[in-house]
């Protein structure tokens, strides 16, 4: 069979030590990182991306992959622990697991969070594993019309699908299209808005936009309320679950998992929505439903589940197509970008180890959670003991190293500040800063394969409508933004995120 | 300012429509090109275009809707951030790593509401000592540890 040898492949990359190491090194920081309160896992990565570029290409995947769902586990624990999700996809997680927390259940939450979590991983790497290869298949034949358009569906489906303001977003995506742009023109050499400054002249870095926009915007987000915080302190105990726990969970998560990898899937989908939909959908079936919010397993069971088959499944875009379905993916093609993979349908038939290496480091990744979570939790309360005005000065310079490592300039530095400034102020206007880094990242590739439809069709725009695929993905855009401002689907869409949240 | 009934839109608007202006203007000089042969210039201003219109829908709405104004709002928090981060950049090379990391730390540290002189002053020191030993010793960051002003 086709897939067992492919996962086979995998297995041959993964399994080696040092590949091993770097995962179970991924997953340890990114747990670490993810656990301090007021930091999720895009601004998490995007501080400790510098650590991998000096790594080969699979390593450094792999770390950042086990970095990824070490952070959103994190995420949970301090969801769970002390009622501060770090980021939107752990939201309902704290919804009851801080509940839990609080009648004296917190170790039943959090193995039923990372319990939930391999089970959806599992899942999630198997379906990646099947799918990902038609779906690079059917990729490979694409020209560039397609991918223009394909481009085009992505970032209005990652704004469709998210929350805040429809038109918003789209300025955010357009403006992070154009500071894209920012560097010399790969066509005709000429340099474009770097008003002569040297640094400018190789664009920026992604890692300084997500780094500025998530880390410093998140810091100067989170002084703004500095409320007591309620400091965890009394011992984890009841760690694992009886069978009665179990039986109650078994449901649950089977649902999440099912949710969230369909959703993970869709461009701008990914964790959060998984979550959202998890709960609602688990609130609305689950027998248990009057205990909702109240401390029920079950609140906390699918949700988690969710987010972390939708965090699994969102790698099948990326991988296959090279489109980043959330600010996540969109840091991970950046990586892929300067370790020289051109992300897209190719990867997998020109680099199957790495493909396949990656797929399967993600299950162990996965396991790697498990046992080393669980046992760890001490460690990880402890983090939480820290207060917040002796961290964050240690997490801005933290962030102010790995920018300047980037290339040794001082002026990267300051672009990451100028980013954070930005950032906030945006943030302060309701504009979300995700759709802005998911056009960055696309805006150089959109340009290049804009240009080459055109050049191909001798300036005919109408290839864009004629080619029945690029046709096809045009038109759900723009069926999704009808569908969008339609009133009544409008209403339900903010009830959607608002409910609970 | 009564006009304005939603000033996050409307200044959310205007903010797009400058930065629109901006990079037309900045792309005049790019060459447009044609459909067929696109020159520099053509993306960005198309993207540019699409920007104003939908920064002046944005704003329009800020007029004709009303919303609150944005809430806790923290100046203190955004200079001193921004501020030790431009300390940073600027001293690290000029002053070094353990001076830069310091004044970064006690700079940024005093924008909490619960900002004590004490615990910074260790946590500066504690900081610019871990940062050095890890960082330009473990790791071998190309980062001066005594920079040209304190003639390294």
């Amino acid at each position: 069979m086709e897939l067992l040898s492919n996962l086979y492949i995998g297995l041959e990359v993964a399994l080696t030590p040092i590949n091993l190491l770097y995962c179970l090194g991924g997953v340890f920081v990114g747990t670490l990182i993810g656990v301090l309160p007021g930091l999720g896992p895009t601004a998490t990565i995007a501080m400790l991306l510098p650590v991998t570029f000096g790594l080969p290409p699979v390593s450094a995947l792999i770390m950042l992959a086990g970095i990824y769902y070490g952070a959103q586990y994190g995420g949970s624990t301090t969801a769970i622990l002390i009622n501060l999700p770090g980021e939107s996809s752990s939201v309902v997680t704290a919804l009851d697991g801080y509940q839990m927390a609080r009648q004296g259940k917190a170790g039943l939450a959090l193995s039923t969070a990372a319990l939930g979590s391999f089970f959806a991983g599992t899942v999630a790497t198997f379906l990646l594993a099947l799918f990902a290869p038609p779906l690079a298949e059917v990729a490979l034949k694409f020209g560039p019309a397609e991918y223009f358009s394909l481009m085009v569906m992505g970032l209005v489906a990652s704004v469709v699908l998210a929350h805040g303001s429809l038109p918003k977003a789209i300025a955010m995506i357009l403006l992070g299209l154009l500071l894209g742009l920012v560097g010399t023109d790969v066509t005709s050499g000429t340099p474009r808005f770097t008003f002569d400054i040297p640094e400018l002249a190789d664009g920026i870095n992604f890692v300084i936009v997500a780094m500025g926009m998530f880390g410093l915007g998140e810091i100067i987000r989170n002084l703004e309320n500095e409320e007591t915080r309620d400091v965890f302190s009394r011992k984890i105990t009841g760690l694992w679950p009886t069978l009665k726990d179990l039986k109650q969970i078994v449901a649950p998560v089977l649902r999440g998992t099912a949710l969230g990898s369909a959703l993970g899937i869709l461009p701008g989908g990914g964790a959060m929505l998984a979550s959202f939909a998890a709960y609602s959908l688990e609130k609305k079936v689950s027998k248990n439903s009057k205990n909702f919010g109240k401390g029920a397993i079950e609140g906390v069971a699918a949700p988690e589940s969710a987010n972390n088959a939708g965090a699994q499944t969102s790698f099948i875009p990326m991988l296959t197509l090279g489109i980043p379905s959330n600010p996540v993916m969109a840091l991970m093609i950046g990586a892929m970008i300067i370790q020289g993979i051109q992300p897209g349908p190719q990867v997998m038939t020109e680099q199957p180890t790495l493909f396949w290496g990656i797929i399967v480091s993600m299950w162990i990744g996965n396991f790697f959670l498990v046992v080393l979570n669980l046992p760890m939790i001490g460690l990880w309360v402890r983090m939480l003991t820290v207060p917040y005005h002796l961290l964050y000065p240690a997490i801005l310079v933290f962030c102010a190293i790995g920018v300047f490592s980037l290339n040794n300039s001082g002026f990267d530095v300051y672009m990451m500040a100028l980013f954070g400034l930005l950032g906030y102020v945006l943030s302060k206007l309701d504009c979300e800063p995700a759709p802005l880094l998911l056009g960055f990242i696309l805006g150089p590739m959109m340009e290049e394969y804009l240009r080459r439809a055109m050049v191909l069709s001798r300036g005919d725009p109408m290839v864009f409508i004629e080619r029945p695929i690029s046709a096809t993905m045009l038109a759900m855009a723009v069926i999704g933004l009808v569908v969008v401002l339609l009133p009544s689907i409008r209403k339900k869409r903010e009830e959607a995120f608002t409910e609970e949240g | 300012m009564s006009f304005i009934r939603n000033p996050k839109d409307f200044f959310a608007g205007l903010l797009f429509i400058l930065f629109g202006i901006g990079f037309i203007w900045l792309a005049r000089d790019y060459g447009f090109g044609t459909a067929r042969r696109m020159g520099p210039a053509f993306f960005p201003i198309v993207l540019s275009g699409i920007l104003i219109a939908i920064g002046i829908l944005i704003g329009v709405r800020g007029v004709a809707m009303t919303e609150d104004p944005p809430k806790g709002f923290t100046l203190k928090g955004l200079v001193l951030v921004t501020l030790s981060t431009l300390i940073f950049g600027f001293l690290v090379r000029t002053a070094g790593v353990p001076v830069a990391v310091a004044l970064m730390v006690a700079a940024s540290a005093i924008a909490s509401q619960r900002f004590n002189w004490k615990p910074t002053l260790v946590l500066a020191i504690g900081m610019a000592i871990f940062c050095v030993v890890v960082f330009v010793y473990a790791l071998g960051l190309p980062m001066p540890v005594r920079g040209p002003w304190l003639g390294g």
